[in-house]
């Protein structure tokens, strides 16, 4: 039988479980229902643009309660008056065509809703809403029950809307408004004809000019005077100040040109090199709108949980005013959000938000269930030992690295540069200026302003932003985003680094099983798998997807023991799957303790154990050996130290392996190897690594799924490209020395331009031209050098 | 030759009033996102055509 895949969701149909309906076939009945909604209001051309774009929807019994509670919701709608509400939805399902235009209908299915409008790189909907018809609630469910689950977490509670900035956008407009009307305008200076007219009307032109000039130099131009102003007051000489003062004496010396009738001024190179520098402002920027650098645990914890009063009555509340001895109810695939005492007799908790590890922990009633971890299975009762900002994880971020912001930790090449370049730039013009004021006093003070026109540093600002620019889209096509172009200069400079190791190096999708006992013949086989069909426990269905596909036979007794095991009957057969003890009724000795395993009985005979083992990420040994070669390698696990033998075989000697570290001790790791003046590179993946990666030089998040989960960090690198983190290191030195290239070439037109300057024969004619040509050199340059070498083989 | 004078006065007008526009826009946020407008333009005449595409699947449901 060849595989289908369902018409919905586009995933493999497993045999047997196919649905027909409407002569299509679905993969499950949520995937059917979404498709019956859509096709009752005329909405199957969903189905037309993209080939089985949906998702299957999840179980949300309860989960939006919360929305009813009229404090939370009037925090997460963005406006509201009368009956009109608008409200934008964070939903990470949206990829394609057919999402834009389903959520863009959504009227048509929800009479309440007015319009809807799609942000796509955001992966936003904003629904305006007629609150008297339809609730939040139940557009919240309306959404999840086609698929499109929205996201809303305790930072769509706290923060409040957020102004975008567009200064850079009015100034970028202003400046090619100013820059274009001023070109044409000096065409008559170009072509310098005595011609009757064109003199007649001079005074004319210039003072459109003068004045077009006003709005670039005022406006535009304004970040950098207050960039070199504060440059100033800290003692840092940044590039911004040769920039500052280059506009500065070009606007007083053009208009003192104008006025006394000298000639037309350097206004058209002023203000084109005002928009040529504002380009390369905005080409660096590249932002991943819908992707955020910035998160921390309330990206990731629920606004409310519903607590249990002690009339039984159950209540959806804030997590902040949930305290010390409450109870609360967590339903399948609800975060806790708390430290608490487990009250319900079992819970299998999965905490790969947290620490990355791929199996859930089952916990019985009585054990401490931590913060941050997310119940599978049935619901769930506990018990409240700490409210939301004292418990274990999110004690964390009182760390006062989470506090400061973190001001530039280092200087910028170009900052470098620029260190030398003020004085000797200073002392040109002086000396020049020296020199002529014996001759003509005249010519020297041309002399003096021309040197600080031409030698002003433009195509020496613009290498560092076009090159890191570049290279930000060259990574981000290729799945490694950055937050900003500094982080490919600190990635550079790298000399040392850390990974954790669960869920890091290793991958959390799933794990390693390995059998150790005598071979399971066919007829048991079939019956292990069977045995495993019926439970729900995370392992056994890991284990279920394991094993081979068999025919499938009765159950004759079936029996889950929480926290022990499955005890099961079928053709006149025990079986016994589950904990060394349940099964041999034996204790365990320290090694086998450290293991997660299933052992096997069938009838009075012990087979053996399944061991469920960290699968390593793949290329991970031939990633290690060649950063061995170049930077210090340490691996930090939470974990103990089961793993270590294994570990040593796999990576290159000389990594250092540490393991039983908190996420404090993670933090304080890397400072401790900074004080001793090493830069850090920190790989994480977890909530419990967020310390490290705020401390460190550069903190790389590897992400399973980059548009939902990663804590706050410089980079988030997808987890399928791990295996290439060694040529993104190698990029990133490369781009240094693109940079170092094209310095030395607008040295050159610096000296070219200076050799008029000195010399007293900088017409506007030349320093219209030379500005341009080596703007464009320049960008043409590092555009071709960095795509170069992102294309070539960099191992 | 005066007559440059109003020319010239014209063409900055015309400029200024594109620069208007310009800065419009971006104020009512169509720079924000310039994605989805490409492909929700494609989406219009889809919409027009669903109607009557959408007639037959529904009788045969009924059936």
């Amino acid at each position: 039988m060849t595989e289908q895949s369902c018409f919905h969701c586009g995933i493999d149909i497993p045999k047997n479980e196919e649905i027909n309906f409407d002569e299509k076939k679905f993969c499950c009945a949520g995937c059917k229902t979404v498709y019956e909604i859509f096709s009752l209001h005329d909405l199957t051309c969903y189905y037309d643009f993209e080939k089985s774009p949906g998702a299957t929807p999840q179980d949300i019994q309860g989960k939006y309660d919360f929305l009813d509670n009229e404090a939370i919701s009037s925090k997460i709608v963005d406006f509201q008056e009368g009956n009109t509400s608008i409200v934008s939805l964070n939903i990470p399902h949206i990829h394609c065509s057919s999402c834009i235009w389903i959520l863009e209908n959504l009227n048509r299915i929800q009479p309440g809703i007015s319009t809807s409008q799609v942000n796509f790189p955001q992966k936003k909907v904003r629904i305006t809403f007629n609150s008297e018809h339809v609730s939040l609630k139940s557009i919240a469910c309306l959404l999840s029950s086609i698929g499109y689950e929205p996201y809303i977490s305790l930072e769509n509670y706290e923060t409040g809307k957020n102004n975008v900035d567009r200064s850079l956008t009015y100034k970028l407009g202003v400046a090619f408004f100013c820059f274009g009307n001023i070109m044409l305008l000096s065409f008559p200076e170009y072509f310098e004809i005595k011609e009757f007219w064109l003199d007649n009307y001079k005074p004319f032109f210039r003072v459109l000019i003068f004045l077009l000039a006003l709005p670039s130099f005022l406006y535009s131009a304004s970040g950098y005077y207050v960039s070199a102003y504060k440059s100033i007051k800290s003692k840092m000489l940044n590039i911004d100040i040769p920039i500052a003062l280059g506009i500065i004496v070009m606007f007083i010396r053009s208009t003192f040109d104008i006025v006394m009738n000298y000639g037309g001024g350097f206004f058209d190179s002023l203000t084109g090199l005002v928009f040529f520098m504002l380009l390369g402002k905005m080409f660096q920027i590249k932002t991943y709108s819908f992707l955020s650098f910035e998160r921390d645990f309330k990206s990731y914890f629920p606004i409310a949980v519903t607590r249990i009063n002690s009339d039984t009555s159950e209540e959806s509340v804030p997590i902040y005013d949930v305290l010390k001895g409450n109870r609360l109810l967590i339903r399948n695939q609800e975060l806790i959000p708390v430290d608490g005492i487990l009250i319900s007799e079992k819970a299998d908790i999965d905490y790969s938000f947290v620490t990355g590890e791929a199996v859930p922990i089952t916990k019985k009633s009585g054990d401490k269930v931590f913060a941050g971890g997310k119940q599978i299975g049935k619901v769930i009762e506990m018990e409240v030992l700490h409210s939301v900002s004292q418990s274990y994880l999110t004690q964390l971020w009182s760390n006062e690295i989470f506090q400061k912001k973190v001001d530039q930790k280092h200087k910028t090449i170009t900052d470098k540069i620029s260190r030398y370049f003020t004085p000797i730039l200073l002392l040109i013009a002086f000396t020049g200026f020296g020199y002529w004021i014996f001759i003509d006093a005249n010519t020297a003070f041309n002399v003096f302003t021309a040197v600080l026109i031409v030698a002003c540093p433009c195509a020496l600002a613009l290498t560092a932003p076009f090159t890191f620019g570049n290279i930000l889209r060259i990574m981000g096509k290729q799945k490694m985003y950055l937050k900003n172009a500094l982080v490919i200069e600190q990635l550079a400079k790298v000399d040392t680094i850390v990974f954790d190791k669960t869920g890091t190096i290793t991958t959390n999708k799933k794990s390693n099983i390995v059998y150790e006992g005598i071979a399971i013949s066919d007829e048991n086989m079939i019956l292990l798998k069977n045995v495993l069909r019926a439970s729900n426990h995370p392992l056994s269905r890991m284990l279920y997807d394991f094993l081979p596909e068999t025919k499938r036979i009765k159950i004759d007794e079936f029996e889950e023991i929480t926290g022990k095991g499955l005890l099961a009957t079928a053709e006149n057969k025990t079986i016994k799957i589950g904990s060394a003890k349940f099964v041999e009724s034996k204790d365990l000795d320290d090694s086998e303790i450290e293991k997660t395993a299933l052992h096997i009985k069938i009838g009075d005979r012990y087979f053996g154990q399944f061991n469920f083992q960290n699968q390593y990420r793949d290329g991970l040994a031939t990633l290690f050996s060649t950063l061995s070669q170049n930077y210090k390698l340490k691996v930090l696990s939470g974990d103990n130290d089961g793993e270590r033998v294994n570990l040593e075989n796999i990576l290159p000697k000389g990594t250092e392996l540490i393991f039983n570290q908190k996420p404090e001790q993670k933090l304080e790791f890397i400072k401790k190897l900074q004080d001793e003046g090493q830069n850090v590179m920190m790989v994480g993946d977890g909530l419990n690594d967020a310390g490290a990666l705020a401390q460190s030089n550069v903190g790389i998040s590897i992400s399973e799924n980059v548009n939902v989960f990663s804590p706050a960090c410089d980079a988030i690198l997808d987890a399928n490209e791990f295996s290439r983190l060694n040529y993104f290191l190698k990029l990133s030195h490369k781009s240094i020395l693109i940079i170092k290239m094209s310095f030395v070439l607008s040295l050159l037109y610096n000296i070219v331009g200076l050799a008029f300057a000195i010399t007293g024969n900088l017409l506007p004619l030349v320093a219209a031209i030379i500005m341009p040509l080596s703007t464009i050199t320049i960008v043409s340059f590092v555009t071709l050098m960095s795509n170069y070498f992102s294309k070539s083989n960099l191992n | 030759m005066s007559v440059i004078y109003l020319l010239i006065s014209v063409s900055i007008f015309v400029a200024i009033g594109f620069f208007i526009a310009f800065i419009i826009a971006v104020k009512s946020g169509q720079y924000d996102d310039d994605y989805t407008p490409s492909v929700r333009m494609l989406f219009d005449d889809e919409t027009k055509i669903t109607p009557q595409k959408n007639i037959s699947p529904t009788e045969e449901k009924q059936v």
